[in-house]
């Protein structure tokens, strides 16, 4: 394993440019950014970030069972997810990365509806036509994961745009890992985003690992926001870990967009625990120890404690909850498997409003000849 | 076949110091198929190159080393990846020789797995080699198996001019033969009969020529002799051996993963109409995909697998 050069990493909690409010204990550290969230908003947050990690589990079994193909976890970096969500408005629009379920599940996402899409059955609401993990949900204002990376970034500041030029009191807020700030895309979407000072917010998953390669080797820049001084507008780096820090620095940078002020960059300082998917193997590339040594800052962990001090733990709530949740994931584990696969039709409808002659043909040579072999 | 595209890399760059690969993930990790295993350990950091995520950057970034007369051998993680680098390949790649009158040129290969059948989706599952055959200035390799993968990546390697390598990833772990160890040559622009038959001509490459061979033993067992021809190399085409074979059978039946218009099976028909007309007995048939985006759950109805390829081949013979 000589090629492992990278040694345990922190969250950089000691940089004076972070914002943070919450310790590693859960205590306030900066009563100034503190959002001062409502019991209810502070629960919620801790319940989709709860429900997300039981969801990682069980989906991770799934796919070790060849009973789904694919899955992206997000452990690790829920505080950085949900509470970004949380701090905008239901009305505000979501462009995802794929690591960003979290977000959706925290504005409604129906389990059903995530299952269909894991199974790619009759009722996904894209027919099965993408791999697992490739939600979307327009009416609750998430647009739809693509696999390239940093594609998405140039759409959030499209839609931004459309929203300023329609005095829509709504901002974009768009979702990368740190490995997209070296697309093209992110440069094209923060320069033009500059340019029309465009009412959207740029969340830089900073997870310290772009599959293999380590935040270091990404960049020469000393941190991702240092990124934004070239485009002239703001960045700010916030301990994406701590959910009040998150959440007042989305909030904050929502505000300024929404004020006409233009977009900003947040680079969210985060750790990665899992692989980057099912499909990685990360103990070739990083040690055991890193990863160890990021479970004591887990947002998790430093979230419960908050919820203790302020008053709002209660295990037997807790305990009830999560068993309420892996019941009713169970049950849409088991309806959605039990689905049938899309019709072939749905592989030529979509393609464009109204199926063409060419694809009409193509859709009939298909049904008159024999079926495919089940998939193995 | 990742251990032998391995083998060929290993191979290159033990005999030639200037070869470098460099990719996203290529490195430490050995590359998400691990076709690079190892060989940051053998050869080092510096001639084996793990990129900041970008494939334009990758593209740009080897051409300006081909330049300077290194060998990059670039890895694109999938083909569904490569479009942050087509401009570099289209207008850059594909003709530094030719506008500038030779005094640069650009020998680089471009590697990256394609195609359908391992439940990737949208965007690991695509075959984009007409794109690569339609701009002039690039060769366009796509390797059935093995042999021929290390053979030929030895030989694009040594290319004077920049080779677009296409991996079958079905094939990656799926086909397994023993592979001579050193360096060895599998020509470019040479096909193989992988089967010969007298009654129709079935033309593929990469992970359909399993099904192409799949569907002629069938349509054997139905009297009907089927010549299957492996492109390996999809251009400069062998079009020797399509016409010679074309023109035994006087029928002729493509396949491929990519949708059907402007696929690279519309460019072979019109090559075989235009030189072997009067030997042709029925029309040419394509077997493709759709003209639709990849699918994921229906992806076994959308590739053109031996149940479909079989209908087209007796309906050619019987035509």
């Amino acid at each position: 394993m000589s090629s492992i050069h990278v040694t345990a990493r922190n969250l950089d909690l000691d940089d004076p440019g972070l914002v943070r409010v919450l310790d590693g204990e859960g205590n306030l550290l900066d009563a100034s950014r503190d959002p001062k969230l409502s019991d209810a908003e502070v629960l919620a947050i801790h319940r989709t970030m709860v429900n997300t990690r039981v969801l990682d589990v069980a989906m991770e079994k799934l796919q070790r069972q060849g009973r789904i193909a694919f899955h992206v976890s997000s452990l690790g970096e829920e505080a950085a997810i949900v509470a970004a969500a949380a701090a905008l408005d239901a009305t505000d629009w979501i462009v995802p990365c794929y690591r960003e379920i979290g977000a959706l599940f925290h504005r409604g996402y129906a389990l059903s509806a995530y299952l269909d899409l894991m199974f790619g059955n009759a009722d996904d609401v894209a027919h099965g036509r993408q791999m697992p993990e490739h939600s979307t949900c327009r009416a609750l204002r998430y647009a739809s994961v693509s696999a390239p990376i940093g594609t998405q970034i140039p759409h959030a500041v499209g839609m931004a745009y459309a929203l300023k030029l329609r005095r829509q009191q709504e901002i974009a807020a768009v979702f990368f890992g740190e490995g997209a700030t070296s697309s093209n895309d992110f440069h094209a979407g923060l320069n033009f985003a500059g340019v029309w000072k465009a009412p959207v917010v740029f969340l830089c998953r900073n997870n310290r690992w772009a599959i293999s390669l380590p935040s270091e080797e990404q960049t020469a820049s000393t941190h991702f926001a240092d990124k934004a001084a070239a485009y002239g507008i703001p960045g700010v780096r916030c301990d994406g870990n701590d959910v009040l820090a998150v959440h007042t620095v989305v909030r904050e940078a929502r505000a300024r967009a929404l004020r006409g002020e233009g977009p900003t960059l947040v680079e969210l300082m985060t750790y990665r625990r899992s692989g980057h998917s099912t499909s990685d193997d990360p103990s070739i590339y990083r040690e055991a120890e890193e990863v160890a040594s990021f479970a004591s800052v887990d947002p998790l962990v430093r979230m419960d404690a908050y919820l203790a001090r302020r008053g709002l733990w209660d295990a037997e709530r807790e305990a009830t909850a999560k068993a309420e949740f892996e019941a009713a994931l169970r049950a849409a584990i088991a309806a959605a498997e039990a689905k049938p696969k899309p019709d072939l039709e749905t592989m030529f409808d979509g393609v464009f409003e109204s199926r063409p002659a060419h694809l009409e043909a193509q859709y009939r040579e298909l049904v008159r000849g024999p079926r495919a072999p089940s998939v193995g | 076949m990742v251990q032998a595209i391995h083998d060929g890399l290993r191979e290159a760059m033990r005999a030639d110091p200037n070869v470098v690969v460099l990719g996203e993930d290529v490195g430490r990790l050995g590359g998400v198929f691990r076709v690079t295993q190892g060989l940051e350990v053998e050869f080092g950091h510096e001639r084996v190159i793990d990129t900041p995520l970008s494939e334009s950057g990758i593209v740009g970034a080897a051409l300006g080393m081909a330049m300077m007369g290194l060998r990059p051998v670039v890895e694109i993680q999938f083909a569904d990846f490569v479009w942050p680098a087509i401009d570099q390949i289209i207008s850059e790649v594909s003709k530094y020789r030719y506008r500038t009158g030779g005094e640069w040129t650009a020998p680089m290969v471009i590697r990256m797995p394609y195609g359908g059948g391992i439940k990737g989706g949208h965007f690991h599952s695509q075959s984009p080699e007409s794109i690569f055959v339609h701009t002039a200035g690039l060769k366009v390799v796509a390797p059935s198996n093995p042999y021929d993968a290390k053979g030929l990546l030895l030989e694009a390697i040594r290319d004077p001019d920049p080779v677009v390598f296409l991996e079958p990833k079905r094939v990656y772990r799926a086909v397994k033969m023993d592979v001579p160890e050193g360096v060895y040559e599998v020509p470019l622009s040479r096909a193989s009969v992988v089967r010969e038959g007298k009654d129709v001509t079935c033309i593929a490459w990469g992970a359909m020529l399993y099904e192409a061979l799949t569907a002629a033993l069938q349509a054997s067992e139905q009297g009907v002799e089927v010549e299957v021809l492996d492109l390996r190399t999809l251009w400069p085409l062998d079009l020797e051996a399509v016409l010679a074979s074309v023109k035994k059978t006087g029928r002729v039946v493509v396949v491929h993963e990519a949708p059907r218009a402007c696929g690279f099976g519309a460019e072979l028909v019109a090559l075989v109409n235009e030189h072997a007309f009067l030997h042709l007995a029925a029309p040419p048939r394509r077997v493709t995909g759709f003209d639709t985006p990849f699918p994921y759950t229906l992806e076994n109805e959308y590739l053109p697998l031996a149940h479909r390829i079989l209908p087209a081949l007796l309906e050619s013979a019987r035509y």
